[in-house]
């Protein structure tokens, strides 16, 4: 198939479509809307089911719900609405069942605003919602990315009957990049032995996430944890940049890895031996290719949009054994190209040790180009 | 002679062969009955997913012999809708008591029952929080002791009980819907009768069905079972009037 | 081709993010990686609109720049903003209708051209951003203007096509404008 100039969020609709989604519930948010819309549209002349729900509260249980039959469900949301969906999401990973969450983040917390933003790392990651869980989850940094990894969380969630989220910002879902579609799916009519869909010649299928003997519960929570391993295991994508001879690793996700790789390409034209990693598994993290490339390089910058979320992820990682430096920007900034190309070259200069904290070193760099910028 | 018997009475196919967990005198195993009797009458079973909601009704999966959700507290109607969406030929009921449906879920019953979703709702009003051990409902009565009420509802700091029958009733996406009560037989029978016309809406595709069901606590309302029962006669009905609420005239002729 | 960003800008209303999908169309159509972001949100609702395509024969990092290549600006604030910004060596392309003072910046390759003159000229006022278009590709080729023709034949929304050809002439008119002037 040729390519198409597409726009982030029509893409990455499509793109579940194709994967065979049979359901969208979802409710209106900046900037994440014409997923909604886009739903709105295609949908219903497939003949596959799509409810603009009362609330975001609503739109994760109606997702809940329609999981429970073993179909290819999904919502879209922004920072927010995804706040009030972690209710239904714990529910979810609770009762085992699969479902594909998108979240276009936004700049928070609160209200905060509708620019682009990665502030919602530690919620998506780290689960967000109630109790013993582990979420994967996809952060691409392309419209081509978002398309395939799309459809690749739509396997991941039923291979593991678990959430998966994929985590973009505005940049994302605004922007215009050519893309491939995949061909349309196949739908299949076979429901897994586990859904409901009517108990017609077999046991009645019960699906909850309920286990009022404590003990019950842990073995529950065992069960996930020991599929999460499987997953750890199995699951971790990751891109990588200029890194067969780097000294100077720069570690960037979603849109700020991809800001990085501008940065990291002039760094190149400038003699400094950077590289880039950027996971597309935050969850699982790409930790074994971390912990290589520590005995590799010389120094490590951390790029987010946000104050230092992955950040701390990577230092549990690298464990001192390599000085590690944090540039973020936070509140809906994205960090331009020569903010970073800036960064790796003040990193390339230093020979200091690392901070124990490296946000104490950036908090003044910051304030600095904030008063410059305004 | 030959010995030939006679079955005039068993337990219903929809259901399992346990036994409730519910407390003595609460008719919520009435309730279960008369949703599993008709279903049977009906010959859903096999069509059937229902869910179940966070209250005392929280097990009632383990009742009904039949495909079963649990939701999350309040959200059973957007649970339902989720699934009656993806599977339209199927039959979805919740059934939810008064905190899950009339305080938390209020969003989520109003809209789906302004969506006219086909599903059928089975809504038990006791006036309570009965699992959590006796605090004050959306429907509790004023001047009506709970434990978080314990001097009575004051409706000057914690207002009036909600209708739930008469307000979604005015809703243009509601097929039916109804209040009937559990305190005796007569209206036993009644209340099964509107279950029936409940499950034929939705299958009828007529829109949103729901039956209000008066219901008693006896454990924690502090009375006897015998008691109880004339509480939700007595003191209940006058607020909570018993009739239809809104049929579509569709069901009019229907004879069940 | 080297990588170029470019920035249109102008009022919400003057088609500065049609004009800068075209040129992403045509970008594709001739084999080019190319990125376009808009700016969105509220500041759409009758405020500046503006979008940034970058346009590369090499897959594209940062769809974002801080000092894009050329800039396209259909109103004061678009040039009071960017002038400064351009690269040494850039091109600025402004709209001296609604820019009612020179460009002073020195090192760039810059043009008043007055579109909405032009356009009223032509019979149409919302034509200023394909004329604008037409000079931006005089001054900085970054593809023939026949590809940008094309591209803009076939994606042109169903109820604007019978304006098409008027597009064309506001193309051909802005890019003769900026040979004229240069």
């Amino acid at each position: 198939m040729a390519k198409e100039l597409l726009k982030g969020n029509h893409a990455f609709a499509e793109a579940a479509i194709r994967a065979g989604v049979e359901a969208f519930y979802g409710y209106p948010i900046t900037p994440s809307t014409e997923f909604l819309e886009y739903m709105a549209r295609r949908l219903p002349s497939l003949g596959r089911a799509f409810v603009q729900a009362e609330s975001e509260v609503a739109a994760i249980n109606m997702v809940y719900g329609a999981a429970c039959t073993g179909k290819r469900v999904m919502t879209a949301s922004s920072s927010p609405g995804i706040s009030l969906m972690m209710e239904g999401i714990s529910y979810i990973a609770g009762t085992e069942v699969p479902a594909v969450v998108v979240n276009v983040m936004r700049g928070g917390p609160g209200l905060g605003n509708i620019a682009p933003s990665q502030g919602d790392y530690y919620q998506m990651i780290k689960g967000g919602g109630h109790g013993d869980y582990f979420p994967i989850v996809l952060a691409p940094a392309s419209v081509q990315e978002a398309v395939d990894y799309i459809g690749l969380a739509f396997d991941l969630a039923d291979k593991y009957r678990a959430i998966v989220h994929v985590i973009v910002d505005g940049n994302m879902g605004q922007m215009m990049e050519p893309a491939e579609l995949p061909p349309m799916r196949e739908i299949s009519e076979t429901a897994p032995d586990w859904a409901v869909r009517g108990a017609k010649g077999r046991e009645p299928n019960i699906l909850t996430s309920i286990y009022i003997d404590p003990v019950d519960e842990e073995v529950t929570n065992l069960r996930l944890l020991k599929r999460w391993k499987e997953i750890e295991k199995n699951e971790v994508i990751y891109k990588e940049y200029e890194l067969d001879d780097a000294e100077i690793l720069v570690i960037g996700f979603g849109t700020s890895g991809r800001v990085a790789s501008s940065a990291v390409r002039e760094a190149r034209e400038n003699g400094i031996k950077a590289g880039l990693l950027r996971p597309i598994t935050l969850a699982p993290f790409p930790t074994q290719r971390l912990l290589e490339l520590t005995d590799q390089v010389k120094r490590i910058l951390v790029v987010e949009m946000n104050s230092g979320m992955m950040l701390d992820d990577v230092m549990k990682i690298v464990k001192g054994k390599v000085p590690v430096e944090f540039y973020g920007r936070m509140g809906g900034v994205t960090p331009l190209p020569d903010e970073v190309f800036d960064e790796i070259r003040r990193v390339s200069q230093n020979t200091g040790p690392g901070a124990e904290d490296p946000r104490d070193e950036w908090i003044p760099r910051l304030e600095k180009i904030i008063a410059g910028d305004k | 002679m030959v010995a030939t018997t006679e079955v005039i009475h068993q337990r219903p196919e929809s259901f399992t062969d346990v036994h409730t967990h519910y407390c003595p005198g609460c008719t919520h195993g009435t309730a279960h009955r008369l949703v599993a009797e008709v279903i049977d009458e009906m010959g859903l079973r096999e069509q059937t997913i229902g869910v179940a909601p966070v209250g005392c009704s929280v097990f009632a999966y383990r009742y009904f012999k039949m495909d079963f959700v649990e939701a999350a507290h309040g959200r059973a109607p957007a649970m339902a809708t989720g699934i009656k969406r993806v599977l339209p030929k199927s039959t979805v009921f919740t059934y939810q008591g008064d905190g899950d449906l009339a305080s938390i879920g209020m969003a989520e019953i109003m809209h789906a029952a302004g969506r006219g979703e086909n599903i059928t709702v089975i809504f038990i009003n006791n006036a309570i929080y009965g699992m959590t051990g006796g605090q004050m409902a959306p429907t509790t009565l004023a001047g009506m002791k709970t434990t978080s009420s314990p001097f009575g509802r004051d409706v000057e700091m914690a207002g009036y009980p909600l209708r739930m029958a008469e307000i979604l009733s005015t809703l243009d996406g509601a097929g039916y819907v109804v209040r009937r009560s559990l305190h005796d037989a007569a209206n036993i029978r009644k209340a099964k009768k509107a279950i029936r016309l409940a499950f034929e809406t939705q299958q009828r595709e007529l829109g949103f069905s729901m039956v209000e069901l008066l219901s008693s606590c006896p454990t924690n309302w502090k009375l006897s079972p015998q008691d109880a029962l004339d509480f939700v006669a007595e003191q209940m009905t006058p607020v909570f009037p018993l009739g239809d609420y809104k049929v579509n005239p569709a069901l009019e002729s229907l004879k069940v | 081709m080297e990588e170029t960003s470019i920035i249109i800008s102008g009022f919400g209303g003057q088609g500065t993010l049609f004009a800068g999908q075209v040129l992403a169309y045509a970008s594709m159509d001739n084999g080019l990686e190319v990125t376009w972001i808009p700016s969105y949100g509220p500041e759409m609702r009758g405020g500046t609109a503006h979008c940034t395509v970058i346009v590369s024969a090499e897959p594209i990092g940062s769809p974002l720049v801080r000092r894009p290549d050329v800039v396209v600006a259909l109103n004061l604030p678009s040039v009071d903003k960017y002038e400064p910004l351009i690269k040494a060596g850039g091109v600025m392309v402004a709209n001296s209708t609604l820019v009612n003072r020179e460009i002073t910046r020195e090192g760039i390759n810059s043009l008043l051209i007055p579109a909405n003159t032009i356009a009223e000229e032509l019979g149409m006022v919302r034509l200023s951003n394909m004329i604008m278009m037409g000079a931006m590709l005089a001054l900085k080729p970054i593809l023939p203007l026949e590809a940008v023709k094309k591209a803009l034949g076939e994606h042109i929304p169903e109820r604007h096509k019978k304006t098409l050809p008027l597009n064309y002439e506001a193309m051909d008119r802005g890019y003769q404008f900026a040979v004229d002037h240069q």
